[in-house]
């Protein structure tokens, strides 16, 4: 139930059934049992076409935009307006400006989406909802691709909507944005709702409500003990598929025992780095070098397989002797590069690994010494499978990432690269990886790590080094106040004052609004 | 207001490919091959003969003579020139293409200069009917190509052009001799190509069968359907089943005398006409109404658009019909347009050509219509010059279009943007 006029917050982790539920209301998918009721009527949704009708707008977690299409264009799809049977790109060009205007939310309705910052594309997505006269704006996971800035600001936006009588569903798993914004609260857990809640509930409390037990929100470590530098990257430029600009530059070092921690908005060139040091991804220019590094306790990193040159450039070397040089790779996308899904647990788990003496003798695999293993590390990690033999694909996600994360730590590791390692995966599978990663940096491992999670780099890093547009902007103390690592996610450098996100917008209205956020600032 | 350093997007200013731009490239390319063009056409062609190029569609009329040796050695050096100043100036812009365009002239005309003055019937050129065949040899190609700018642009592979061309031909050609009339056929010909895209939609668009091996087959279904057809019943009995009128030429008055160009665009049958209306209005369709704006889309998009409550598959499937109108009507100027009769396997592969021409044209209307005159004008420049006699052997002279195509595609096109989604089946929820 969602009262007119309400920020209706819907709480609960990845995987609990809070997107598949709002794309039931709008129509993308169909119920199986049950109805929806819309200002006491009854209603059947066959297609999106339908929610809009009723007056349901969605902005959703990835972006509905066709990138070659000008904000215009995107907005007036599937209403358009014709004059003589051709398109009337003048009269959507004016509705923009004036909802743009009415609520705040200012942009270029002649600049194409391809060009355009998410968080602006964002403002178009809500744009293209409310030129449709919608009542009730679904928003799914509106802030995973946000600065704290751009947060602060679409929480405005939504004040502002609120007060205009709109009622929003927003949904997410960040309890701090939860207890800022809503009127009220629907726990979720596996498909079920599981508690209503108001926003003075304590953030303990919810998380509680959300997992199903108490967790803890704080990962528990020691201060550092960095020793000696595993990984220097030195003026590194690499290039996106598009042949831009999309590492700028960067210079980097990871020490051993510690973890450097990337915070930066996605798609600012964190990829392409890591995908460089890996060797996955050819290199413009600039050095990566893997020294033989010694912990801040004296051990060699890396243990017995510590031997070898005692520094090397990866420039050039292929992926498999990145990984036999000792570095352990978490990949973004664990479907994508993490796993081959069809594949079992077990050769999954020796995926990088099969043409060592410990699982093969000549040509030939020993798939008994791989299943022995399989079976020691799917108990030490925790990883929940009906049986060593069972395709990957079958695991919930939380427990494919334990999958990499046990193949990746099985082997002594120099550096740690964990790119996302928690993206997509439950609360109790988080708390696991996340001690998991603090236990290799305790054992003089150098930890990269890059998470578009804030919280996440924060909880994990002894040092965090914030990304913006291919470059490294600065280097601050795990200490460093969320305020200040916000600003510079945002490409602000001195900290004075937000970038005026209408900066990108037409004349129309960049001026009253770089005003109006001037004043707030 | 305080100082602000933000950060400009990287590589938003300026391409980030160095010294060597596309520009460049194609200037050093051009440098390279007019110095060869002028130091071995030159050479080869006879001293102190001169090749003719008449403006009309015969070996009399107006006419300009140019000395064969130095005309090669000129022309060459000139496409040299234009190549020198793409090499220096090294950056796109409008008049790369300008400069391009003059260098392939250049290149062509030095070919020529050799080439007609050393024919061993004559040493005339009819630049009339070089134009005029080059309008023939295109016009299969841009209906074709127009039929996969509709397919493609709302996200369907067309690999069957060929098979939709050759099945308009054929229909065109049986059902207009069966009916004698050659508009009977012309609807017959639309219907055929429409059989072999509704296979092409259903089995894409339902089944989710991988679109370039399903165009494969739908050409090779065609090839023995049609052949299969023709040796069994239109060989045997030529004048019942494969003697179909031919539509008329239709004169525009004025317009026809324009000299070369004028009896090529404006003299021609119905087809002519046809094909300059269809690339006007799929361009104005495809960009400045409601259906082009859906169909682009969903072929760019699939997903956003079913969000705003386009129905996906409606878009695709009417489409895919169409484009199978369009190349049914372009495979039958091959019959019911030109000879009346249909032989099996009349396309001969133009299909796959206007598969090229739509790349090189980058899905656009009109820069597919204008890469298919270009492979037309290698098509006519091979049979003019096997005409007049050329000391190239024939079998080198039918490979051109081909060797224009492979040209075209791999060295000129470079890395092009399909429509993102062209090829993904779309899969609800």
């Amino acid at each position: 139930m969602v009262e007119p006029g309400e920020i209706h917050a819907l709480l609960g982790e990845n995987g609990a059934g809070k997107s598949t539920l709002m794309n039931v209301l709008y129509g993308l998918l169909q119920p199986d049992e049950g109805e929806i009721v819309v200002n006491g009527e009854p209603k059947r949704f066959r297609s999106p076409g339908d929610a809009i009708d009723a007056g349901i707008g969605m902005v959703h977690q990835h972006f509905m935009l066709v990138p070659v299409f000008t904000v215009t264009e995107n907005i007036m799809l599937g209403a358009e307006r014709t004059r003589g049977g051709l398109l009337n790109r003048g009269s959507a060009r004016e509705r923009v400006l004036a909802v743009s205007r009415q609520y705040g939310l200012p942009v270029d309705p002649d600049a194409t989406i391809e060009d355009l910052p998410v968080g602006v594309q964002q403002r178009v997505e809500i744009i293209k909802a409310l030129v449709r006269n919608v009542d009730l704006l679904i928003l799914d996971e509106p802030t995973a691709v946000l600065t704290p800035q751009e947060t602060e600001e679409l929480l405005a936006v939504m004040r502002t909507l609120k007060a205009d009588g709109k009622s929003i569903v927003f949904i997410t798993h960040k309890l701090k944005e939860v207890k800022a914004i809503a009127d009220r609260i629907t726990v979720v857990r596996r498909g079920r709702t599981v508690g209503t809640a108001t926003p003075d509930a304590s953030e303990d409390s919810l998380a509680a409500q959300m997992v199903g037990r108490a967790v803890k929100l704080r990962v528990d470590k020691e201060a550092a003990q960095p020793g000696d530098p595993i990984l220097s990257v030195a003026g590194l430029t690499v290039l996106d598929e598009r042949g831009q600009v999309a590492v700028d530059g960067i210079d980097l070092e990871v020490r051993a025992g510690e973890v450097l921690g990337i915070a930066g908005v996605q798609g600012n060139g964190q990829t392409e780095l890591i995908e460089a040091i890996m060797g996955l991804r050819p290199i413009q220019g600039g050095e990566i070098t893997l020294h033989e590094g010694r912990s801040g306790t004296g051990r060699p990193a890396g243990g017995r397989r510590g031997r070898g040159p005692a520094s090397q450039s990866l420039v050039g070397r292929r992926t498999s002797e990145i990984l036999h040089a000792g570095v352990g790779y978490i990949p973004e996308d664990r479907s994508v590069d993490g796993l081959v899904m069809e594949f079992s647990v077990a050769e999954n788990l020796v995926l990088d690994r099969y043409d060592e003496p410990r699982y093969a003798s000549g040509i030939a695999l020993s798939p008994n010494a791989i299943n022995e293993a399989a079976k020691a590390r799917i108990t030490e990690f925790d990883v929940r499978t009906p049986s060593h033999l069972a395709p990957v694909s079958t695991l919930s996600g939380g427990n494919q990432q334990k999958v990499i994360v046990a193949r990746e730590m099985s082997s002594p590791l120099k550096l740690l690269i964990a790119a996302q390692p928690t993206r997509g995966v439950d609360v109790g599978s988080t708390e696991f990886i996340h001690a998991r990663v603090v236990r290799e940096r305790d054992q003089g491992t150098g930890v990269l790590l890059v998470s578009s999670e804030l919280d996440e780099v924060v909880a994990l890093a002894d040092r965090i080094a914030v990304m913006y547009r291919g470059k490294v902007l600065a280097t601050l103390p795990a200490d460093a106040p969320r305020e200040q690592i916000g600003l510079l996610m945002a490409g602000i450098t001195d900290g004075a004052a937000p970038e005026t996100s209408g900066s990108e917008a037409g004349p129309e209205t960049s001026g009253s609004e770089a005003g109006r956020e001037e004043d707030e600032s | 207001m305080a100082t602000l350093t933000v950060y400009s997007a990287p590589g938003a200013a300026v391409p980030t490919t160095g010294f060597w731009t596309r520009a460049r490239k194609a200037g050093l390319a051009f440098l390279v091959i007019g110095v060869l063009a002028a130091g071995i056409f030159g050479p080869l062609a006879r001293q102190h003969k001169s090749a003719r190029f008449t403006f009309t569609q015969t070996i009399t009329g107006a006419h300009v003579d140019i000395p064969a040796q130095p005309g090669a050695i000129a022309f060459g050096l000139l496409c040299a020139i234009a190549g020198a100043i793409l090499l220096a100036w090294g950056r796109a812009a409008r008049m790369l293409v300008l400069l391009i365009s003059l260098a392939l002239v250049f290149l062509v005309l030095s070919f020529l200069c050799w080439q007609v003055a050393s024919g061993r019937n004559s040493t005339v050129l009819p630049l009339g009917d070089l134009s005029n065949s080059t309008v023939k040899a295109a016009l299969p190609l841009v209906f074709g190509a127009l039929g996969g700018v509709l397919c493609e642009r709302s996200g369907v592979i067309n690999v069957a052009i060929e098979g939709q061309l050759l099945t308009g031909a054929f229909a065109g050609a049986l059902f207009g001799t069966i009916f004698s009339s050659s508009w009977a056929g012309l609807i017959a010909a639309a219907l055929g190509g429409v059989f072999i895209s509704a296979l092409l939609a259903v089995l894409a668009i339902r089944y989710l069968v991988d679109q370039v091996v399903l165009g494969v087959v739908l050409n090779l279904f065609a090839l023995g359907f049609t052949g299969f057809v023709f040796t069994q019943l239109m060989a045997q009995h030529q004048d019942k089943y494969n003697f179909a009128p031919v539509f008329p030429s239709w004169q525009v008055p004025g317009l026809s005398r324009i000299p070369i160009l004028g009896p090529a665009f404006f003299q021609g049958n119905f087809f002519v006409y046809l094909a300059i209306a269809l690339v006007v209005l799929v361009h104005v369709g495809l960009f400045q109404t409601k259906w082009g704006l859906r169909t682009r889309a969903v072929g760019e998009h699939p997903t956003a658009a079913d969000t705003v409550g386009i129905k996906v598959y409606r878009i695709r499937y009417r489409n895919v019909l169409l484009a199978g109108v369009i190349a049914g009507i372009g495979g039958a100027y091959l019959t019911i347009g030109d000879v009346g009769n249909f032989n099996a396997n009349q396309t001969s592969g133009r299909g796959f050509i206007a598969l090229a021409a739509l790349i090189f044209g980058r899905w656009s209307p009109f820069g597919a219509t204008l890469a298919a005159l270009l492979f037309g004008f290698s098509t006519a420049l091979a049979q003019v010059l096997s005409v007049i006699g050329s000391p190239i052997p024939q079998e080198f002279l039918s490979m051109l279009p081909y060797v224009a195509t492979i040209v075209a595609v791999a060295g000129l096109v470079g890395r092009v943007r399909a429509p993102a989604a062209d090829g993904k089946p779309y899969l609800k929820g």
